[in-house]
């Protein structure tokens, strides 16, 4: 019994959104996909005509439906945007070579410019080489760290004005879980914010339009739209604490859908009791990034790596900051604690 | 005694690993008394297809939270809600994985 579009009821439905539970055409699918994110992006501000935006790509769904959204509505309605695609090479065989092919189809079929910056040129590390000396528990820490970092150095040589990464509704509820459930009341308040502003100098302004898009209907569009996108797992990442937080909100989302959104709107609206000590932000000593320690939380990692110290970074450290800083050596205990690694 | 009937199954957005990297098959599912439905199928799947970690696939009776099924070209959310969701021959069945 085929059920007509709630929409435009002229065609039949082929979805039932999950954000709204209206039965929809393939059309009016595309449209309000695409509208929705047309009124995330102007009721919050996140562009000015004439800017130049870096789209973090991946050459997963969500950077690929980015792209192809924002090049649409770039069009639709003349934000008179410069778009450029900024990808990121951490060093990961067999999975990230594979992902950049994606990435440079995507360059072909959207016609925009890409610049690929490699962890292996920015750091001296690829995460082959980190995971061989770190283990397959904490590495997730390194690569998220560094590809902060590298995403900002990647967008200031191709100069662009803002970065906007695919982040979506589901990466956003699955932080602010993480966040309560680690205690982090600073990453807590500051996770669900749409886009950074930032008067500091090596650190480019970034935003996320996807912001209140569903996963389910990244995918749904992009399968849709028949777009090109690689995806696998990443082959270092099965014990990332992440993955708790996605399975847990993947089961709430199938017995109440908007949890998705609701535990975005609680993380938006929480506010902290005063007396609650929050970091200040300030910059690293070492490269100048911004800081709310000493020395920045990608320093002291790759001073762990280039030391043989993998857990240097892991964990409470900012105690050796000083150390590090004035290059005064580590006593034989704490160097103990530093090396020991689980596999 | 409903004839045995042949589908096309169709497994994406990294689904596919589960079934050693194939992502189009073309079944034939035994003749039975009753016709087929979903669930009948997800456990065929299982039993015939499925390579490893069917917990990331099945759960319970249905396909894990995060697995998107479409059958037709249209979401099988559509279908469940208006009654019991019969196979017919030469349906196509697409699996897509949201998130790995």
């Amino acid at each position: 019994m085929p059920v007509q579009c709630s929409s435009c009821s002229e065609k039949r439905a082929v979805l039932k959104r999950p954000k709204t539970g209206h039965s929809l055409c393939k059309e009016c699918f595309f449209w309000a996909f695409e509208e929705e994110i047309h009124q995330t992006i102007v009721s919050a501000k996140l562009f000015k005509t004439g800017e130049s935006v870096g789209i973090a790509a991946s050459g997963g769904k969500d950077s690929t439906v980015l792209a192809h959204v924002m090049k649409v509505l770039n069009e639709r309605y003349s934000y008179g945007l410069e778009l450029m695609l900024l990808s990121v090479d951490e060093g990961i065989t067999g999975y990230r070579d594979d992902s950049l092919e994606t990435v440079k189809r995507n360059q072909q079929q959207y016609e925009l410019p890409l610049k690929i910056v490699s962890y292996e040129e920015l750091y001296g590390w690829t995460m082959d080489a980190i995971v061989k000396q770190v283990g397959l528990k904490n590495n997730c820490t390194f690569c998220g760290v560094f590809r902060r970092q590298a995403l900002d150095r990647g967008a200031i040589m191709l100069k662009v004005d803002k970065i906007c990464t695919g982040h979506n509704a589901d990466d956003v509820a699955e932080t602010v879980l993480m966040n309560v459930l680690r205690g982090d009341i600073a990453r807590l308040r500051r996770c669900t914010t749409i886009s950074t502003d930032s008067e500091n100098e090596g650190v480019v302004p970034r935003c996320k339009p996807l912001k209140y898009a569903y996963e389910k209907e990244i995918v749904l569009y992009a399968y849709f739209k028949k777009l090109d996108y690689f995806s696998t797992e990443c082959i270092y990442s099965p014990n990332a604490y992440r993955g708790y937080a996605r399975t847990y909100l993947k089961d709430l989302e199938s017995v109440r859908p908007s949890s998705i959104m609701d535990v975005i709107h609680s993380g938006e609206n929480l506010s902290v009791r005063e007396g609650v000590k929050m970091p200040v932000q300030g910059t690293c000593s070492r490269c100048g990034y911004i800081s709310s320690q000493k020395l920045c939380k990608a320093c002291v990692l790759l001073e762990g790596l280039n030391r043989g110290l993998p857990k240097l970074g892991i964990g409470k450290h900012h105690r050796f900051h000083d150390k590090i800083l004035s290059q005064q050596p580590l006593t034989e205990e704490e160097e103990r604690k530093l090396k020991a690694v689980d596999f | 005694m409903a004839a045995s009937i042949a589908i096309h199954l169709e497994f994406g957005g990294g689904a596919e690993l589960l079934f050693n990297g194939v992502k189009k098959h073309h079944v034939t599912l035994p003749s039975q008394s009753e016709p087929w439905d979903m669930k009948q199928l997800l456990v065929w799947i299982q039993r015939n297809l499925l390579k490893e970690r069917p917990e990331l696939f099945v759960q319970g009776d249905s396909v894990r939270p995060g697995i998107l099924v479409l059958i037709n070209d249209a979401d099988w959310e559509l279908m469940v809600s208006t009654g019991k969701l019969c196979l017919l021959s030469e349906c196509v069945c697409v699996c897509v994985c949201v998130c790995v």
